[in-house]
This record gives structure tokens, sequence and C-alpha cells, in this order.
């Protein structure tokens, strides 16, 4: 065990562990903020209670999405200092721009939020649940811009050694940081509106507060129908663009050795990394790959075997990683379809909702599957082209790490069991029966 | 030159914010076992900082973005030095965000027992190891020219650091039982007031005994040698500290707290105006210490950052005195009857 694979495996528990929380929080501070509108508008104390009962399960979500992110924040330093030394000029700067313009903002608000209830008008205080929601997106945005910039970076010049800022619209503009946040904020809504639907339906098969969970299923319903489909389209352009950035990326992805013209999309390949070819290949459909990412089945696709050994990630996480994101991608296009058709019967549809109750962990794991895509893909580099992330670990010594690496896990192990604890009880408890207003 | 020492001033308000808003917050997990006799004692505890910490945590996040952003060096091998003591510092902070949250969530008294410790241990610590690490920085870090550290955790819990860590958890305290006076009613409010003003004196001869031994322990002095003018700093953070106890006595306990904010944000700058243009000083050369000059960004990301600075710290700060005001009075039965309630 070296520092990098201990600094390697503790990055990826932490960020994984804090995107298990974001995503949430992304979606549901809108479907709150939609709800409490909806009550202050029309006054119907449904929406009040459907206000509340979710946005408890917001808040606990929320505070673990919290805790998680402070130690990600302070993990470039004390893992990565080569790294952070190395673009700080960039990346930190994006960093520091998504505390000052948007961390603040959602932090101070969510505590006005939920302290606030009679503190505030109920149009003032619904409106701090929309800024929450902004601001939320707004972390987002800068985040993936800093991500973005990792995977093909742009806007800068190397000088004594380190990477100085040129062009700053280049870095915020950049095709690859737009789709990658169209793509990660759709999923997070995708994910969001699985929970809804997937509590909701265990409510609807006990038959408990019919109407409430009806109301909020269909709520959820509308959510997730328009970002399924929107997730897997602008995940299509992902790979398009991925192409063009980091064919060693595209390649692994496919797990496609050789360099062809009519490149083909595998429904499975068992990638063998020692002998560079796939030991298993079932279902080629030629020209598929050529076709998706260039537009033309005729188009060459370069395959591993193009790059040197050392310049390849590794094929059989990053191949499997996509796979299980693209299918599940269609697979909640097709359940919400199916919601679709039996909309006005859900009650009555007992498999179904068994169906999407257990299908609320399935968006999670697409999720954590994407970023594996992303980040190990990227690999062994730590900003594409330029910086390997051998080379950009801290110089401290390896106890140092293997303890952290453990405290991380037992603290994150144990947190994420009671987290996930009180969020299912309190989502299998429903809604109180009477609130205050 | 002078954007790289507009940004040293600016980093170091940003430390200074954060120690004085979160500090309150740790002061109050800090006297929670202590103050907290009774469960309802407690969640006026955690309620009186419950809209707040968060916010209050922000000026941390931001304290570490900027010193990513404008001085990537400093961030990196100060970070990287202080691997263990800050990885206790985040762990701290972990537990107690969650506790706050899940303390209340579940009706069962050995459950709350342990979030109960979980806050007095994750306010605890990051008092005791920002003051511990601050001290060290303004002795020295053993780093060498690669900015690679020589030492341990143990090499940071030297006589003046420690000196360092009480200081500030003196300091917190204080600012802790001053927000809870503000905050609370009946016997807690006579607990708290009464905490505030045992804790004062304790926190006055440490303060002394800390500027003293700054005098042989580091070389703060230099700079102030070289213009007195600076020592008026020192001067009005004394009287700061000074009139905390005066108000008390008068039972204007805003005044107090406030009084004892500015006390926080002075000590933090006798450290800042002592260290300039230095941010990270090597113990073993003064030739491998990082200063504003050999460790900032270009001068384009420090324009960027400055125009981003500018344009959104006096916003925050401008919502956060309106959620400050929105959360300054007494919490009341029906705050804690409130479901949202912590
Ligand atoms: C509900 C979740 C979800 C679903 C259904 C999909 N994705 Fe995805 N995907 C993500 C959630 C996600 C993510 C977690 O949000 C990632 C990680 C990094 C990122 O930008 O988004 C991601 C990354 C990611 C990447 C790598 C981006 C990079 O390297 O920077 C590609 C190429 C795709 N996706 C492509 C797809 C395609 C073609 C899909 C079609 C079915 C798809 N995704 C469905
Ligand atoms: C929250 C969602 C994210 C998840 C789940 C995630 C996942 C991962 C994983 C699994 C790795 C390990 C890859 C490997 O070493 O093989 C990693 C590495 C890394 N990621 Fe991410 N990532 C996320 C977001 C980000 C963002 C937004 C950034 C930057 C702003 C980022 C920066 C890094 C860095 C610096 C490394 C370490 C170096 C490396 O291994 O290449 N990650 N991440
Ligand atoms: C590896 C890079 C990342 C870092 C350094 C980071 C940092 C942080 C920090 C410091 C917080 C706490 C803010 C507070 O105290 O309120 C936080 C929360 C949050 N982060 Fe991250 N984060 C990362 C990845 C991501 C990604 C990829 C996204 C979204 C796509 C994201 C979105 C959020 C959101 C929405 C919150 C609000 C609270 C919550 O998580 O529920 N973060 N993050």
């Amino acid at each position: 065990m070296d520092v990098v694979l201990l600094s390697r495996l503790q990055f990826a528990a932490a960020t994984m562990f804090h995107f298990l929380f974001v995503p949430f929080t992304l979606g549901l501070s809108f479907l709150v903020a939609y709800m409490e509108t909806k009550y202050v508008k029309t006054g119907d104390e449904t929406y009040l209670r459907m206000t509340k009962f979710w946005g408890k399960l917001f808040l606990i979500n929320f505070a673990l999405g919290v805790v998680t992110g402070i130690t990600l924040e302070f993990q470039f330093g004390t893992n990565w200092s080569r790294y952070s030394a190395y673009v700080g000029d960039i990346f930190g700067s994006l960093l520091a721009i998504e505390a000052t313009t948007s961390f603040f903002l959602e932090s101070t608000l969510i505590g006005v939020w939920i302290f606030g209830w009679k503190k505030l008008s109920k149009k003032a205080h619904a409106t701090v649940m929309w800024l929450v929601a902004v601001a939320a997106t707004f972390s987002a945005v800068w985040i993936l811009i800093a991500n973005a910039w990792m995977q093909n970076p742009v806007g800068f010049t190397i000088r004594e050694g380190r990477a100085e800022l040129v062009d700053f619209a280049a870095v915020l503009f950049q095709k690859y940081a737009i789709f990658k946040f169209l793509h990660t904020v759709s999923a997070a809504y995708v994910l969001s509106a699985f929970f809804v639907m997937g509590v909701s339906a265990y409510h609807l098969l006990k038959k408990q507060n019919i109407d409430f969970f009806k109301r909020s299923f269909r709520i959820a319903l509308v959510f997730g129908t328009i970002f399924s489909v929107i997730v897997v389209v602008v995940g299509d352009i992902n790979g398009v663009i991925i192409a063009e950035k980091q064919p060693t990326k595209l390649a692994a992805m496919e797990s496609l050795w050789e360099t062809t013209t009519r490149a083909p999309v595998y429904l499975f390949a068992l990638p063998d990394e020692e002998n560079e070819k796939n030991s298993i290949e079932i279902g080629a459909l030629p020209g598929m790959l050529s076709f998706l990412v260039f537009h033309d089945i005729d188009a060459e696709v370069r395959g591993l075997k193009a790059f040197p050994k050392d310049e390849r990630p590794p094929v059989l996480i990053t191949s499997f990683a996509f796979k299980g994101m693209v299918g599940l991608g269609f697979y909640f296009i097709l359940a919400t379809v199916l919601g679709w058709l039996k909309r006005d019967r859900l009650v009555d549809s007992p498999k179904y909702l068994k169906l999407m109750l257990l299908s609320i962990p399935l968006p999670y794991l697409a999720c954590e599957l994407g970023w594996v895509v992303a980040e190990v893909g990227r690999q062994p580099w730590i900003v594409y082209g330029l910086m390997r992330t051998s080379d950009a670990v801290s110089p401290i010594a390896t106890s140092q790490v293997l303890i952290s690496l453990i405290a991380f896990l037992a603290v994150y192990g144990l947190l994420g069991a009671t987290g996930f604890y009180l969020i299912a009880q309190n989502a299998r408890k429903g809604p109180e029966i009477q609130t205050g207003s | 030159m002078v954007l790289q020492t507009i940004w040293f001033f600016l980093w170091g308000l940003l430390w200074a914010l954060f120690f004085m808003t979160d500090g309150f917050d740790f002061g109050i997990g800090t006297l929670y076992p202590f103050l907290g006799k009774t469960d309802q004692d407690k969640r006026i505890m955690i309620n009186a900082i419950g809209p707040l910490w968060d916010g209050n945590e922000m000026w941390l996040i931001t304290a570490g973005g900027v010193t990513f952003a404008a001085f990537p060096l400093v961030y990196a091998v100060m970070f990287s030095s202080l691997y263990s003591a800050l990885m206790l510092i985040l762990f701290a902070l972990i537990l107690r965000g969650v506790s706050f949250e899940f303390r209340g969530k579940v009706d069962n008294p050995v459950w709350r027992k342990v979030w109960d410790s979980c806050i007095f241990i994750g306010s605890f610590t990051p008092a005791l190891l920002f003051g511990v690490a601050f001290a060290n920085i303004f002795q020295g870090i053993p780093i060498d020219h690669n900015g690679i550290y020589h030492g341990t955790l143990f090499t940071l819990l030297n006589p003046y650091g420690l000196l360092g860590g009480v200081l500030f958890v003196l300091l917190f305290l204080v600012h802790g039982a001053l927000w809870l006076s503000i905050r609370s009613t009946g016997e807690l409010h006579e607990r708290a007031v009464s905490a505030a003003n045992k804790l004062w004196p304790i926190l006055l001869m440490v303060a002394v005994v800390f500027l003293i031994a700054s005098k042989f322990s580091t070389r703060l002095y230099d700079n102030y040698i070289a213009h007195p003018i600076f020592f008026s700093v020192i001067l009005m953070t004394v009287l700061a500290l000074l009139s905390v106890r005066f108000f008390i006595s008068k039972k204007t306990f805003f005044k107090a707290w406030f009084a004892s904010a500015l006390t926080i944000v002075g000590a933090t700058f006798f450290g800042v105006i002592g260290l300039y243009p230095t941010l990270f000083p090597s113990s073993l050369s003064p030739k491998y210490s990082l200063t504003a000059f050999n460790a900032s960004s270009s001068p384009l990301t420090l324009k960027i950052m400055l125009i981003v600075v500018i344009l959104f710290i006096p916003v925050i700060i401008g919502y956060q005195v309106w959620a400050y005001n929105l959360f300054k009075g007494k919490v009341t039965a029906d705050d804690l009857a409130h479901e949202e309630a912590y």
C-alpha cells in the first residue's frame, strides 16, 4: 500500500459518500419549494403537510451532505498538495467562488427555513426554500466547472511549473462543463423523483394517506419522466464530447482495443487487460459506436492499443460502470412511462408500486457508477493530459493516510447507517396527522 | 505587491470572522455538559445556535477556499503538513454537525447521550486544535525547501502551541457563555452569566501570558517594533477584552458578546499583523517560509477573486446580520415545541 493508492481510496470513499446525499438535496429542494409555494397559493393544508414531511427527510439528508462536504474541501490540500499547488490558480478559485456565492447563501438560509416558520411570512418562508434550491444548484455549477477543468483543462498556460489562469471565460463556458452540469443535475432530479415515488409507493401499498401520497407521486412522476429522458439524451452528448476530449476514456468505456472504422458497441464484453483483448464479447452492434460518437457509422474510433499502456485507465471498472449506468438510464425511462399508464389506478397496481419501492436505490447506484466512469476513466491523469495522479499526492507518511482512511470508513459507515435508519424510519412513519399552521 | 498585500489581510480577515462566528458555537458546545443540567437546558443550548452554526462554519470553508485560490502553495503545504491535526478537526466538525440534527430524532436517553458526547467532543476539539495550529504557525513550522513537514502531530503540542490552544478555548468559552446569556432565561441564563464571569479572569490571565510568551517564542513583535502604530491593535484588543467584563456587570449581554467578538478578531489580527508578509513560516530557515509574495496565485486570479470577494462578502454579511437579527431573542418553549427544532 502506498500513499497514492491510499489517498485515491480515501478520496473515492469521501466523494462517493458525499454524492449519496448531494443529488437528493439538489432535487428535493425544488420539490419542497414547489410544495410550499402550492400551499401558500392555494391554502390547501395537504401541501403544508407535504412540505413538512418531505422537508424533514430533506433536512436529515442535508445534514449529512454538509458534513461530508467539509472534508472534501480540505482533502485537496491534505492529500493532493502537489496537485493543489499546481492548479490552485484555476481550480482553487472555482472552489472559493463556490463557497462565497453559493454555500454561504444555502447554509445561512437553511437555518432560517428550519427555524423561521413563525418568524417570517408564509410567502417569505417559501421564498427562502427557493433560494436554498437555487444556491444548491449554483454550488453544483461551480464544482462541476472545476471538475470539468480537470477532465479537459482549458484557458491556462504553464508558468514556473504551475498552471496559470489566462482565460477565465474559457474555463467557465467550456462545452465539457455545461454538459457535465446538465447531466449531473438531471441525474440528481431523477434520483429525488424516484425517491419520492418509491416512498409514496410504500404508503400506497399500505393504503395509508392515499390522497397525500397520490399527489406526491404525481408531482414526482412529472419531474422524474422529464429528467429521465434528459439525462439519457445529455449522457449521449457527454459521450460525443468524451470521444473528442478523452479518447482513452471512451475506449475504456466501450472496451474497444483495436482502432477501427465501424466501431461496435458490445452488449456485453469482458476485458482482459493483460492480453489487451476482450475475453468474452456478446452482442456486437457493428458501427454503433462510430455512429453514436461521430454520427457516422464509418468513422474511425481509436482503440486502447493506440495509446501507451501507462496512459490507459482501468478498463474493467470503467466499462462495467458505464454499461451499468446506461442500462439503468433506460430502465428509468421505462419505469416512468409505466407510471403514466398506471397513474389513475396506482392503488390497484401493487406490482408496479412494489417495483417503484424497490427502485429507490437504483438512481443512487447509477450516479455512483457515473462518477466512477468519469473519475476512474480519467486515470492515470488527475488533470487529463497534464498531470498524473501519482505526481499529485502529498509528501506525507503512509501511516497517516492509512489511519485517516480507516477512520473515514468507520465514521462514514456509522453515519451512513444512522442516516439511513433515520430517513427510512421517518419515511415509513408518514406525515403527521395534523400540523398547526 | 499591493494585490498580494490586500489578499494577505483578507485571508486574515476570513479566519478572524470564522473564529468570531463559529467561536461561540464551539464555546456553547464545550459548555454543554457543564451548563446543560436538564434535557430542556440542553435543547435550549443547541437551539440557541441551531439556526446559525452552519452559516458560521461557512467562514471556515471560505477561509480554506480563499487560501487555495489566492495562496495555493500555502494551502498545499499548510494542509498537508498539519494533516493529522486537520483530520481530527474535520472528524470533530462532522460529529458536531450531525449531532445537532440527529439528537432529537429518536426519543431514547442512550441515543441522546451518544450525541451529547459528540457535541462536546466536536466543539472542544476544533477550539483547542485551531489554537494549537495557529500558535504553531505564529511560531514557525518545521518545513523544508520542498514544503515537506519534519515532525508529527506531537511536534505541534509544544508549550507555546498548547498555550495557544488554551487561549482559543477560553476565548470561545466566554464568547459562547455570552451568546447563551443572550438567548436563554431563568436558571440556565444565570449559569451562563456566572460561567462568563468566572472564565473571564482566567482568560485575561492566559491572554497576558500569551502576549508575553509570544515575545520569546515568536518573531511576531518585529513588525510592531518596526511600525509602533500597530501596537494600537493590541491595545484595542485588550480594551475590548476589558469591556467584556464591564458589559457583563452592566448586564448588557449583547454588548458584552460584541466586545468579545472584537476581542477574537483583534487576537487573530495580533498574529496576522505580526506574521506579515509570511503566511506560513518555516522554523528551519526563514528562506523556506511561504509568504504572500512567493506563494500567491497569478495577478489575474487575484484580481478576479478580489472582484468576487468585494461583491459578495458584503452581501453575505448583510444576510447573516439579517439572520442573526431574526434569531437573537430568547429561545422559548414555543420554539422548542416546533417540529423541526433540534
Ligand atoms: C441517474 C443517473 C444517471 C443516468 C441514468 C445516466 N447517467 Fe451518466 N453520469 C451520471 C449519472 C447518470 C453522473 C453521476 O451524474 C455523472 C458522473 C460525472 C458526471 O458528469 O455525471 C455521469 C457521467 C457520465 C459520463 C462521464 C462524464 C465524464 O467523464 O466527465 C458519460 C459519458 C455518461 N455519464 C453517459 C451516460 C449515458 C450515455 C447515459 C444513458 C443512458 C447515462 N450517462 C445515464
Ligand atoms: C461527488 C461526486 C464525485 C464522485 C463520486 C467522485 C469519485 C471519485 C473517485 C471514485 C475517484 C478515484 C479515482 C481513482 O483514483 O481511480 C476520484 C478521484 C478524484 N476526484 Fe472525484 N468524484 C466526484 C466529484 C469530484 C469533483 C467535483 C472533483 C473536483 C472538483 C473531483 C476531484 C477528484 C480528485 C482531485 C481525485 C483524486 C485524484 C485521482 O484519483 O484522480 N471529484 N473521484
Ligand atoms: C469533490 C468535490 C466537492 C467538494 C470539495 C465539495 C464541497 C462541499 C462542501 C464544503 C459542502 C458543505 C457546505 C455547507 O456547509 O453548507 C458541500 C455540500 C454540498 N455539495 Fe459538495 N462538494 C464536492 C462535490 C459536489 C458535487 C459533485 C456536487 C453536485 C453536483 C456538490 C453539491 C453540493 C450540494 C448541493 C451541497 C449542499 C448540501 C448537501 O450536500 O446536501 N458537491 N459540498
